[in-house]
């Protein structure tokens, strides 16, 4: 018993991957195996040709750090047509001349998200403070100093996993998870940094907190972030956070 | 037209055929766990295939019906009373106005599935009726039902008001088995796992655990291991995945599974079998056999002509 693996070794930065098939209605394109922005960013080049090329019987195109996952309707649908479908729309000699050039949405776009840093809205700045030998001013500084990747969504509803991290502040997770983290909470685990979309349980360090909405099903996208997506954060007090909090309310 | 909820029983939730289009966002599909119980309901209410019904799990619920109403039972066997009569379940049922619909105790399987006709209106949420608990998404907030709901039903030409003689042979779409026999595609870690690992999935029986929900089946069996300790990333998931975690006894995945995860996967339900999955409540035994991709769908889409066909006969003998 093998699970399918068809290695595609074709031209062009995004068209070396292998399509393995996870379901009857679902496969997986694998671009690498580990959590690094270059696999990512092609991760995220392939999800935007596909759905740009709006292919019929595709339900999602869901990036991962590494994979992308296709679901399809297996009744109308095999993995196989679905996988040489991919590969002729992921092939530049198979691609019209229009749709090879660069347009302005092919470039991500940067979210700037407001983060009321330390005191309640991060109790646990103290403790990264420590870890990274730096002082608190300092983690706040290089937080918001770095520009990130939402590499892809996941956890809860609108849940952004961020690369991009400065390498100072990775620190591994709280040995205790938290049973509520409160929405909103700016977070890091390991090298990565996170937002809460609602009130979660969870084990990253809480550093700050945004009162943007990140994730509300009644809005159009419901999630503040898309996969792909760049963001910065940017330091505010807790008088701007309440104003942000009431203007949303 | 309302119905009213007296007691919620034990996880009763809205449930449409799902929310597809949002994995990308971390935003999984939810719906009926056992999907085709949830189209034969409809289909005996006269109702869209994928009208919203109840997903009530183990120990039913009990309703007040404001207003006339036809509605229909299947899934896992569950007794029906409508004012202390006992009422079939697998055919259309009226409850007229002023009435008290009681189920019973699930007397085996784990999920059944109330239809009214109308379907229950309730505002999409991203384009779907169906409730996601661990996600707190859906309608009601995604919660399940709790006493003294007020559920409303679509108003629609009413269907014929002269009872039915007839229900549907349940067998063929809820099978009495002591142990289920899943089909189990070859998962991407599969070939991982040790040879013993290997040759005891498919040869041992798993038990349900009493911690298993909509998200998954935790199962307990024979500790699965592999050669060498598998490390990845966060990749896509989906319904069906066996996934096996450091303990090594596996999860099968219900429609309330993440849209993504760590854990390595052994295995996929095939999605012909997704609903016998959910009808193995705590306690209840399974075992695997293993499945190509090929005969997966072509058993998926002999079952789906199967029950086009039941649709359409039921539709015939509705309207005749």
């Amino acid at each position: 018993m093998k699970a399918e693996r068809k290695p595609h070794h074709g031209a062009g930065a995004m068209a070396d991957f292998t399509v393995e098939t996870l379901a009857e209605d679902a496969l997986l394109l694998r671009f690498g195996d580990g959590i690094d922005m270059a696999t990512n960013a092609r991760v995220h080049a392939t999800a935007k040709v596909l759905r740009h090329a709006n292919l019929s019987g595709i339900s999602d195109i869901a990036p991962a750090y590494a994979t992308l996952l296709v679901r399809f309707d297996p009744l109308a649908w095999d993995g196989d047509t679905v996988g040489e479908t991919i590969i002729k729309t992921l092939d530049p000699g198979f691609r019209r001349d229009d749709e090879q050039k660069p347009s302005k949405r092919d470039v991500s776009r940067v979210v700037e998200i407001p983060v009321c840093y330390g005191d309640e809205c991060g109790p646990d700045i103290d403790a990264v403070a420590e870890h990274a030998g730096l002082s608190r001013e300092k983690v706040i500084a290089r937080h918001a100093a770095a520009e990130y990747t939402v590499a892809m969504l996941g956890f809860a509803p609108g849940f952004p996993y961020l690369l991009g991290l400065d390498a100072a502040l990775h620190v591994p997770r709280r040995a205790t998870p938290r049973t509520r983290v409160p929405a909103g909470s700016v977070a890091i685990g390991g090298a990565q940094t996170g937002i809460y979309p609602r009130e979660l349980p969870g084990g990253w360090h809480l550093i700050g907190r945004t009162p943007l909405a990140l994730f509300d099903p009644a809005r159009k996208p419901p999630c503040l972030l898309a996969p792909g997506d760049r963001v910065r954060f940017r330091a505010i007090d807790a008088d701007e956070f309440a104003w942000f909090a009431d203007r949303d309310t | 037209m309302t119905i009213e909820v007296i007691k919620s029983g034990l996880l009763t939730t809205l449930q449409d055929a799902g929310r597809p289009g949002f994995a990308h966002l971390g935003i999984g599909r939810a719906g009926a766990f056992d999907a085709p119980a949830l189209r034969i309901a409809n289909a005996l209410c006269s109702n869209p295939r994928d009208a919203c019904a109840l997903e009530i799990t183990l120990l039913g619920s009990t309703l007040h019906f404001h207003d006339d109403a036809w509605i229909a039972i299947t899934g896992a066997p569950i007794p029906l009373r409508i004012d202390g009569v006992e009422r079939p379940t697998w055919a259309p049922v009226f409850a007229a106005a002023g009435s008290t619909v009681e189920l019973g105790v699930m007397r085996s399987g784990c999920r059944s599935y109330l239809a009214v006709h109308g379907g229950f209106d309730v505002a999409p949420v991203l384009g779907s009726r169906s409730t996601d608990v661990n996600a707190q998404l859906g309608p009601l907030a995604g919660r399940p039902l709790r006493a003294g709901d007020e559920l409303k039903t679509q108003v629609v030409a009413s269907m014929a008001s002269n009872p039915v003689n007839w229900r549907l042979d349940p067998r063929p779409w809820f099978p009495e088995e002591p142990v289920a026999t899943l089909r189990l595609l070859p998962g991407s870690h599969f070939d991982r796992l040790k040879e013993t690992s290997r040759k005891l999935l498919f040869s041992e029986p798993f038990v349900v655990q009493q911690d298993s929900n909509r998200v998954g089946l935790r199962l307990s069996g024979p500790k699965l291991e592999f050669g060498q300790p598998v490390e990845m990333v966060s990749e896509g998931c989906v319904p069906g995945i066996l996934q096996l975690p450091p303990s090594g006894q596996p999860i099968a995945f219900g429609p309330e599974c993440p849209v993504s995860g760590g854990y390595p996967r052994i295995g996929q339900v095939a999605a012909v079998d997704i609903a016998r999955l959910a009808q193995r409540r705590p306690g209840d035994a399974l075992r695997f056999t293993p499945c190509t991709f090929d005969d997966a769908l072509r058993a998926l889409r002999d079952r789906e002509r199967a029950l086009v066909r039941l649709e359409t006969g039921i539709a015939a003998r509705l309207t005749a």
